[in-house]
């Protein structure tokens, strides 16, 4: 047996305290599975802000349409590697489709997944760029005008009756994108809820909660990708955009915070026998992310500065400042909110009697350095899109 | 229809006629018939609490019979020590996890009750861990035992988290789920499972619910039966007799 | 009516798609996809494990002058293996050598040492003082295990009620004093028990008003406790509390 896991779980063993089942010692779901709840959440959030635009004809955030498409793109494409990395056999991977259990969430998310990337995502894509594709391939020379033609499946009718035709199917694909959306992150989120023999997460309100909060962390991201990459471009940052996109933020936090805040009025109305460990789960392994971080500076902090903003009438440089600073607590507080579920789930035992720890590595496959890479891969791939599918590019008519 | 026509539709006769023989000898000619049929038995486990000394030779046994690693961090099956104080408070420990320490010596006037408690998989009848595998690599059989099939499961521990029991682990060597079988290669060869093979004390009590003479059928007659966490429907087919209300 | 570019476009992807899923679930073999397939050759590999355990009725095909020994004693109802180990090797061929045969001290209290939690009346001793240093079977044969003397006190047994009573104010009553033991209890403790009190009358003969032992309480019989016998609320082994 490997020499390291034999030790640190041993070392584990040694800081239980009561009782655990002793299968129990080794902590499964690790920060891998606590990066691709936060990946998939900032997709299904980015997709929602995209259909802010479309369906909802606001048109004030019409400059970041584009640009949340290729975010929700890139993360998802990237969504499903700390699953594969994370898997005993990753090379099996594949049954799930071929030889999936229809009862399983997991199986069935992996049907969820294909459709919302091929059926929704990458085909609004295609209908928004398709005319862009045509004439920008016209101006350019070789490679980029081939790699045009070719995303543009070599279509050649720039004719109004074609791009009215492109606008209808957008607005049909967002109008099922929206439900899609929902699934996806809803998906996620069942996958956890519907498991009856953790408390923790076995809960009604879990598909939900974690939709919301993936609506927080994708309208802050979109909002932090515009705001560095405007200024990197030399366009000066649309302050109706921004205080458009700040305005929804807020929104979705409230109702992020309010459905959060019912989860715990309830469980704690109820007091099921569940409420002693988890009690002491807060109070002492989850004081830290749960209370400080995910809570405090997470959202009751960038609460009071967007409320601070409503308020007072402040100039354009210090709203940007404050809705930087509340966009990054924001994405750290859903961080620690994915994290809080995964591993605060299995931080107590199924007996209620005691609680474990949880030794992350730093090297390794599951390790912190892999997280990070993972968190830092989808920028890499958005760079990439943006190059070869600029959203602001003009093209000439 | 002319003499010509009637020869024409013949010629599709024949070969058509050929199938159908051959799919009939293929229908008739049957197998030979195997030793052991599942669809005859229904496997269950019967727990007396009072008469488990918690001298852990069942979960020797089980390591042994299923090269299951010797650490402390992966059972099939563990002996659980319940110690109820005079104050009510509960103190609860795996028998043998660590060798030569022990958890909690509570003194012998504090104490109101105690026992043990050999758990293992319960091999539901409504088993969670089965609905949750994505690739169907865990199922129960028709004689219900719940197994895994360690050449199909990808090791994503989904079943690991679903299990109200804390009946499964991940196998080291292999990254698959692992967990009891109840000793499947012994019971269809008429044998019984190692744990209840060497319990000194008949505390476990292996058995048919399908048979007509079965100590499992006695067991549940006898005994008023509880199983562990029946607020859960994951109907359990793992019987205790003079199971306390404290064990979860 | 006119079919839009866009949709052309998009059906020849779509049929390309479809058509390599279709083939490639066509070129898959029955094995991996057919869960009749896949979950018998799942169950054939699980059956063909290898087997340790012979269990017990093997043993006595050969070895049946011990079972004879064996089903009498207070070890009938162990298996073989339980204190042998897995032995399947040596009973498909004995000249492979012989299974493990426990001689040494620290194997027995895995079973016998004395330990709380244990269920009354299962025989335990301490073994740092039960004939210290001398092996087990040097007294008792593993196959029928009869101590070599009659344990002379109840303790050998009930130990944990022995301690409990040590601890209490009945310390210094025998247990004789509430139980008549006969000896064959001592042989065949599961026929033959021993007696228990039955009424108020017994506790009344030390604990009523005017009984003759000075140092116990005194209660008036007729009125403590109304209808109920004394046991119920007070537990002979530790009495004074409930």
């Amino acid at each position: 047996m490997n020499e390291d896991l034999r030790e640190r779980l041993g070392e584990m063993l040694e800081q239980v305290t009561g009782f655990i089942y002793p299968n129990e010692i080794e902590i499964h779901w690790s920060i891998l599975i606590v990066v691709y709840p936060y990946l998939t959440g900032l997709v299904a959030g980015a997709f929602i802000l995209a259909s802010l635009v479309k369906v909802f004809n606001v048109e004030e955030v019409r400059p970041t349409y584009r640009l949340s498409l290729l975010t929700a793109l890139a993360f998802l494409l990237i969504a499903p590697l700390p699953l594969q990395l994370h898997l005993g056999h990753p090379l099996r991977s594949y049954e799930i489709f071929l030889t999936p259990n229809l009862t399983s969430a997991m199986a069935m998310f992996g049907f969820v997944y294909a459709w919302y990337l091929m059926g929704v995502l990458v085909l609004e894509l295609w209908f928004e760029y398709r005319r862009d594709l045509i004439v920008w391939s016209r101006e350019e020379g070789f490679p980029m005008s081939l790699v045009h033609r070719a995303l543009s499946l070599f279509s050649a009718d720039t004719s109004d009756a074609a791009l009215a035709f492109d606008r209808k199917a957008i607005q049909l694909i967002t109008v099922i994108g929206i439900p899609s959306a929902f699934l996806l992150h809803g998906y996620v989120g069942f996958i956890f809820g519907s498991v009856k023999a953790n408390p923790w997460w076995g809960s009604v309100l879990m598909p939900i909660v974690f939709l919301m909060s993936a609506i927080v962390s994708g309208i802050a991201l979109v909002m932090f990708l515009y705001m560095v990459l405007t200024p990197l471009r030399g366009e000066p940052i649309d302050m109706r955009c921004l205080d458009k996109l700040a305005s929804y933020l807020f929104y979705a936090v409230i109702v992020d915070f309010s459905l959060e805040a019912l989860d715990f009025i309830h469980r704690l109305y109820q007091s099921e026998e569940s409420i002693h460990i988890l009690g002491t789960l807060i109070a002492s392994k989850l004081f830290m992310s749960l209370l400080v971080i995910q809570i405090f500076l997470g959202m009751l902090l960038p609460v009071g500065i967007m409320i601070a903003v409503r308020l007072f009438s402040l100039t354009a440089e210090l709203r940007k400042l404050f809705y930087f600073t509340a966009i990054i607590l924001i994405q750290l507080g859903i961080f620690a909110t994915r994290w809080n579920v995964v591993i605060g789930g299995q931080l107590f035992s199924k007996s209620f009697r005691g609680l474990t720890t949880y030794k992350m590595e730093v090297a390794g496959i599951e390790g912190l350095i892999t997280a990070l890479v993972l968190l830092a891969l989808p920028f890499g791939v958005l760079l990439v899109l943006l190059k070869v599918l600029p959203p602001w590019r003009k093209a000439a008519a | 229809m002319d003499k010509r026509e009637f020869l024409k539709s013949l010629i599709v006769f024949i070969p058509a006629g050929g199938v159908i023989a051959s799919l009939a000898k293929q229908a008739g000619a049957k197998a030979p018939e195997p030793a052991y049929q599942a669809k005859n038995h229904y496997y269950g486990m019967g727990i007396e609490i009072d008469k488990c000394i918690g001298c852990n030779r069942c979960v020797e046994a089980c390591k042994l019979e299923n090269d299951v690693p010797d650490e402390p961090f992966y059972f099939r099956t563990w002996v659980e020590r319940y110690t109820i104080k005079k104050d009510r408070t509960v103190v609860v420990e795996t028998v043998g996890l660590r060798k030569g320490k022990r958890k909690e010596i509570v003194e012998q006037e504090d104490v109101l009750r105690s026992f043990f408690v050999p758990k293992l998989c319960n091999h539901c009848a409504n088993p969670p861990c089965v609905q949750v595998c994505p690739v169907d690599a865990t199922w129960s059989t028709e004689d219900g035992a719940v197994i895994v099939d360690k050449n199909r499961c990808i090791g994503c521990r989904y079943c690991i988290q679903a299990c109200p029991y804390g009946a499964r682990y991940l196998h080291p060597k292999t990254k698959t789920a692992d967990k009891c079988t109840f000793c499947y290669h012994r019971v269809v060869k008429g044998l019984l499972p190692a744990c209840v093979e060497v319990c000194p004390t008949q505390a476990r009590i292996f058995g048919d619910l399908k048979s007509q003479a079965s100590r499992l059928v006695r067991f549940e007659r006898l005994n008023k039966i509880h199983v562990l966490k029946p607020d859960l429907n994951t109907q359990p087919k793992v019987y205790y007799a003079g199971l306390d209300g404290e064990v979860r | 009516m006119k079919v839009p570019e866009q949709i052309k476009r998009l059906a020849v992807v779509i049929f390309v798609i479809v058509a390599a899923v279709l083939v490639t679930r066509y070129l898959i073999p029955a094995s991996v996809v057919d869960q009749r397939v896949y979950r018998a050759a799942s169950v054939q590999r699980e059956v063909s494990r290898e087997i340790k355990f012979a269990g017990a009725t093997t043993c006595g095909d050969c070895h049946d002058d011990i079972n004879t020994k064996k089903k009498l004693g207070f070890h009938k109802n162990l298996s073989c293996e339980t204190c042998h180990g897995p032995s399947v090797k040596h009973a498909e061929d004995p000249s492979s050598g012989k299974p493990f045969a426990p001689r040494e001290r620290k194997f027995c209290p895995q079973c016998h040492e004395y330990n709380p939690s244990r269920p009354t009346g299962f025989p335990q001793i301490i073994p740092t003082i039960h004939n210290p240093l001398k092996p087990c079977i040097t007294c008792h044969n593993p196959h029928d295990p009869v101590p070599p003397q009659v344990p002379r006190e109840c303790s050998a047994c009930h130990a944990q009620i022995e301690r409990t009573k040590a601890l209490s104010r009945h310390a210094l009553l025998e247990c004789t004093t509430c139980h008549s033991t006969p000896t064959r209890h001592k042989l065949l403790p599961r026929s033959v028990k021993p007696t228990k009190p039955e009424n108020r009358e017994f506790c009344a003969k030390c604990h009523d008003k005017g009984a003759p032992r000075k140092e116990a309480p005194k209660v008036d019989a007729a009125t403590h406790g109304g209808r109920f016998l004394c046991w119920e609320c007070h537990y002979p082994h530790m009495p004074g509390e409930a």
